[in-house]
């Protein structure tokens, strides 16, 4: 088995804030191999971005936060780098995209200057070597008359333009790994899907590893190979995409599928709400986190904080799965086997 | 697509909202922004018809204007008998409040410095109480939208989640007990799994309070679930109006089907995906300060003929209830 | 998500640690400053630079302390400027029925010392006394009275007339905008102090005509304040809401826009306090204020003139610190309530 690219052991992110201890991200671990793309879904709340930007050590210890656990990068522990160590990683190591391409460009700097910045100081190369390889990356992500966008400002561009040069400044320093934190959410539902189709393209033809942030269940069922379910910091469930959304065994995941409406249901049909609102991270239940709105609850969930498993039951087949539940929906409790980590 | 006509109306039926040749254009700087080109609607009663469209295809802009807040460039709008756009002030306030509005960003749409128990009856304030008992009208309001009064009667709004606030809105709407509730994407800026609440709520409030909505949103598949009619736009004109069972494999206009295309699903991982180089669909909207002549949707359009640019396409009624402004729906099927 | 408002938690200083080092350090700012107020060793620079130190120390060694009390980072400072404000805010309202000295007659003022040194608590004269034998002590609590009064009222007035004015236009737009918008900025067009000199030479100097004077100055930004929040409040969507459901503008304007502007408004009238109270006190100084023998902070310094201060600095040192810990504990509380209640920093 060769070594992972990112491997993430019990990562913890704490914020001390006024109202207390906020445990955004509480225990969570993945590995990830070059060339496999993670799917991190749940809602606002669920510590899936915080979980992203402390893999990318963007979030780190301070003064407000703590963050524990191990985030190795190629066998590095992004946290216990030095800062200016850790900003050498970003851009050949690990790149980030963010949700709004607006904000993560800088208003009064041309498309070119994005590009040709970042080539500069992390290669060292010529102006008109950076400038060459700019428009080349500008091609590369399906920008038409990339030379001319060079000297454009952001705001001249469209939104769907302007995440795609969002990506190729990320993509400027050839990254192994790339984190896009809800890439889409701030496009057009048809841009929406060029974008996907980007990201997944650029991540076949370089062989990069992608952790692919998002709420939309759709598009992570379609661009992902493994997929991790969050809710309220843990990780409720994960394995392989396919099977965890044909069967999913967290009621949760069961619930948060059934809630979507889909195209092929027909009109008015009654949609499966999940009642209730996600828990306050300064003061989560005791016991498993989805207890008081899971339909499956039992006397055992709301005390003991069940513990991500291996399932062993009839989803075992299709790939691994693990889920952190008493009563899945569909394998029997006994079949489950704690894991070596997670605590 | 994108074009004009009148062939979906239905003058024979009565009718809740008849929206007549509605047109919305804003003044800026550069020059006149074409928001709504000539959009025709109408609701019957207890119907819910559903308005698709990207963003900046006018389709909130139409929403506020059937409200008149403020009123359209030009064209009518009729509410059962009353016929808005030529009322005095104090009679306009008064037939608009038959009519509600539930937005997109319910924490902004209440005040913040008010309480619950006076936000949902504000329109009650407003217009007098008729023989209603304060306290019980707010906490009968509360208990029909799923709240619970003890809890959330004292709160500010910050003090809600953004389901509890929409649910708020929501109660304030149906205390004037309207006849019609526009719903300007009342759920995209809700968590999927609070979306499916407050659409089954609004199905809910529809069937108690025999209302006609007009349901506003961008996402195909929340629009086929709410709606009976769906009437998609595209920069200010309308492309096509079907009915919403069966949309998925029934739309025939290009766009329309650019659209469901976009959906994204688990069959995307299987499409050969070429990194989008090029080819229309990454073609950019265009200004609406300066829409393309003939179909709007032409500079997009992989069927795009002479034709399109020249004329506008009008909706013609290519099957039972489904009515297509394009020129060549028939490629469209072929394809 | 990212977590709200943090603070910072130092979490290696246990209340032991606090307690010891807040109490050494409030000890030895506090002696060290008593002492270089009094030395003769020092020269007067390096005096006055050792007095601060103590000053600061003496300040850190209360956070420490206070820190240790409530368990958190207290904002010591902040409460201290409060102290004071409570402190001269009372003294000035309660000021003729204190057991001060003698303050505005100049007749009595022959029998007493002039220029007697400040005697400390207990003496007749605490802080000393004027060129006329005047008490400095009951000047200063006076003056506090004028110069708050004149600020408070100026300010008032400059919060309801530009509030209300810069509410309406930025509600109602159109023409009555335009014209308040020139009007507005040809005020703010005028040098402050040209039009306050312009203006004493016309008015009389009573505390109500100087009041008068000094609200000219808050109008125009009050105007523009009122109005940038109006327009954005005007904006958001309870307001189409609260139009959707039959509203009319009376009601918009005082149910829906007023309670969400004047909180914004209030703050930046706290700030304008601290600034009139200078105003003041330069219009008096410089003689076009209010008169003597009527006591300000503004004319007590200008008594420091021709070479007093040299002699007898209590003359200037007195109203002059009373008016910078005026203005600084305003400017603290302005500050704050602008953090809060500022609709651009609030996430409303």
């Amino acid at each position: 088995m060769s070594t992972p690219l990112l491997e993430v052991v019990d990562l913890r992110t704490v914020f001390h804030t006024t109202r207390g201890d906020v445990r955004a991200v509480d225990g969570v671990s993945f590995s990830l191999m070059a060339g496999e793309t993670l799917g991190l879904v749940g809602e606002s709340g669920s510590g899936k971005s915080v979980l992203g930007r402390s893999v990318m050590g963007l979030i780190t210890n301070g003064a407000t936060t703590t963050v524990s656990g191990q985030v190795l990068l190629e066998g590095t522990d992004v946290h216990a780098l030095k800062p200016s160590a850790r900003r050498k990683l970003w851009g050949p190591a690990v790149a980030m995209v963010f949700q709004d391409p607006m904000t993560s460009l800088n208003p009064v700097k041309r498309v070119g200057t994005h590009l040709t910045e970042t080539l500069r100081r992390h290669l060292r190369c010529s102006r008109s070597e950076a400038t060459e390889r700019a428009v080349d990356l500008l091609r590369q992500v399906g920008i038409p008359e990339p030379a001319r966008r060079l000297a454009q400002y952001p705001h001249e561009l469209s939104g769907g333009m302007r995440q795609r040069v969002v990506i190729a400044t990320a993509l400027a320093c050839d990254p192994r790994l790339l984190i896009a934190d809800e890439p889409t959410t701030a496009l057009d539902v048809t841009v929406q899907k060029q974008i996907l189709d980007l990201l997944g393209s650029l991540v076949a033809e370089r062989n990069m590893a992608m952790l692919l942030v998002s709420h939309d269940l759709g598009a992570v069922a379609g661009r992902t190979d493994r997929v991790q379910v969050m809710y309220a910091g843990r990780t409720v469930e994960s394995g392989e995409t396919r099977p965890v959304f044909a069967a999913p065994e967290h009621p949760y995941t069961e619930a948060l599928l059934a809630s979507i409406p889909q195209l092929s249901h027909p009109p008015h049909t009654v949609l499966r709400a999940i009642e209730g609102n996600p828990p306050d991270m300064a003061r989560p239940p005791a016991g498993c986190r989805f207890a008081p709105r899971c339909g499956r609850v039992g006397e055992d969930c709301t005390d003991v904080l069940p513990m991500l498993s291996v399932v062993l039951g009839p989803s075992q087949r299709e790939g691994r799965r693990e889920v952190a539940c008493h009563h899945p929906v569909l394998t029997d409790p006994v079949l489950t086997e704690e894991l070596g980590h997670g605590r | 697509m994108a074009g004009s006509g009148t062939a979906h109306l239905r003058p024979g039926l009565e009718r809740s909202l008849v929206v007549d040749d509605l047109v919305v254009e804003f003044r800026v700087a550069a020059g006149t922004v074409h928001a709504v080109s000539g959009l025709n609607l109408d609701l019957v009663p207890g119907e819910t018809l559903g308005i698709l469209g990207e963003s900046g295809c006018g389709k909130s802009s139409a929403g506020r204007a059937v409200m008149q807040l403020p009123p359209p460039t030009s064209g009518t709008v009729r509410l059962g008998d009353t016929d808005l756009t030529d009322l005095k002030p104090r009679a306009m306030r008064k037939a608009r409040a038959r009519m509600q509005l539930v937005l997109q960003d319910p924490v902004s749409a209440l005040n913040p410095r008010r309480k619950v128990k006076d936000l949902v009856v504000e329109g009650l304030e407003i217009w007098g109480w008729g023989d209603r008992n304060r306290d019980t009208y707010v906490d009968e309001l509360l208990t029909s939208v799923g709240l619970d009064p003890e809890t959330v009667r004292e709160k500010r709004p910050h003090e809600l989640s953004g389901g509890q606030c929409q649910r708020v809105c929501i109660a304030r709407s149906l205390a004037l007990d309207p006849d019609v509730l526009i719903c300007d994407e009342p759920v995209s800026s809700l968590d999927v799994s609070v979306q499916a609440q407050i659409l089954n709520l609004l199905e809910q409030a529809r069937e108690r309070f025999g209302l006609s909505m007009v349901f506003i949103a961008h996402d195909v598949a929340v629009v086929k679930n709410i709606s009976d009619r769906v009437l998609v736009m595209y920069l200010g004109k309308t492309c096509e109006v079907l009915p919403s069972a069966g949309l998925e494999s029934a739309a025939l206009h290009p766009y329309t089907r650019l659209l469901l295309a976009s959906v994204p699903s688990e069959a995307d991982a299987d499409r050969a995906i070429d990194p989008a180089r090029g080819g229309a669909e990454t073609t950019e909207l265009p200004s609406p300060l300066d829409p393309p002549s003939g179909c709007r949707f032409r500079t997009r359009c992989p069927l795009a003929s002479e034709l399109c640019a020249a004329q506008e396409p009008q909706l013609r009624e290519l099957r039972p209830g489904q009515f297509v402004a394009c020129h060549h729906p028939e490629r469209a099927v072929e394809e | 998500m990212l977590a709200p408002e943090p603070v910072i938690v130092r979490r290696r200083d246990t209340r032991a640690v606090l307690l010891v080092t807040g109490l050494l350090l409030l000890a030895a700012g506090s002696a060290l400053a008593v002492w270089a107020s009094g030395t003769t060793v020092l020269v007067t620079l390096v005096r006055m630079l050792v007095l601060v130190a103590g000053i600061l120390a003496a300040i850190a060694g209360l956070g420490r302390l206070a820190r240790a009390a409530r368990g958190k980072p207290v904002d010591v400072v902040f409460w201290l400027a409060m102290a004071w404000l409570v402190l001269i805010l009372g003294a000035a309202a309660l000021a003729p029925w204190l057991p001060l000295g003698n303050h505005d007659d100049s007749v009595a003022g022959l029998t007493a010392p002039i220029f007697a040194p400040p005697g400390g608590l207990g003496a007749d004269h605490p802080l000393g006394t004027n060129n006329y034998g005047l008490d400095v002590l009951a000047r200063a609590v006076f003056g506090a009275r004028t110069s708050i009064l004149v600020a408070l009222l100026a300010v008032l007035i400059g919060t309801v007339v530009g509030g209300l004015v810069g509410m309406v236009s930025g509600f109602v737009r159109g023409t009555t905008d335009r014209v308040v918008g020139v009007l507005s900025n040809a005020l703010l067009a005028v040098p402050p102090l040209i039009l306050l000199i312009a203006l004493g030479t016309v008015l009389d100097p009573s505390i109500r005509s100087i009041a008068f004077a000094l609200s000219l100055l808050t109008i125009p930004s009050m105007v523009r304040l009122a109005r940038a929040n109006t327009i954005t409040v005007a904006q958001r969507e309870y307001v189409l809401a609260a139009r959707a459901l039959g509203a009319n503008r009376m009601r918009l304007l005082l149910r829906e826009v007023l309670p969400n502007v004047v909180l914004p408004v209030l703050s930046l009238a706290v700030v304008m306090i601290s600034v009139l109270v200078v105003a003041e006190a330069s219009l008096s100084f410089l003689g076009i204020g209010i008169e003597q023998p009527t006591p300000t902070w503004g004319n007590m310094i200008a008594e420091g003139q021709g070479g007093v201060m040299e002699e007898n600095p209590f003359i200037v040192v007195v109203p002059g610190i009373c008016l910078f810990l005026t203005v600084f504990s305003f400017n603290l509380l302005g500050e704050r309530a602008q953090k809060r209640w500022d609709p651009r920093s609030a996430k409303l």
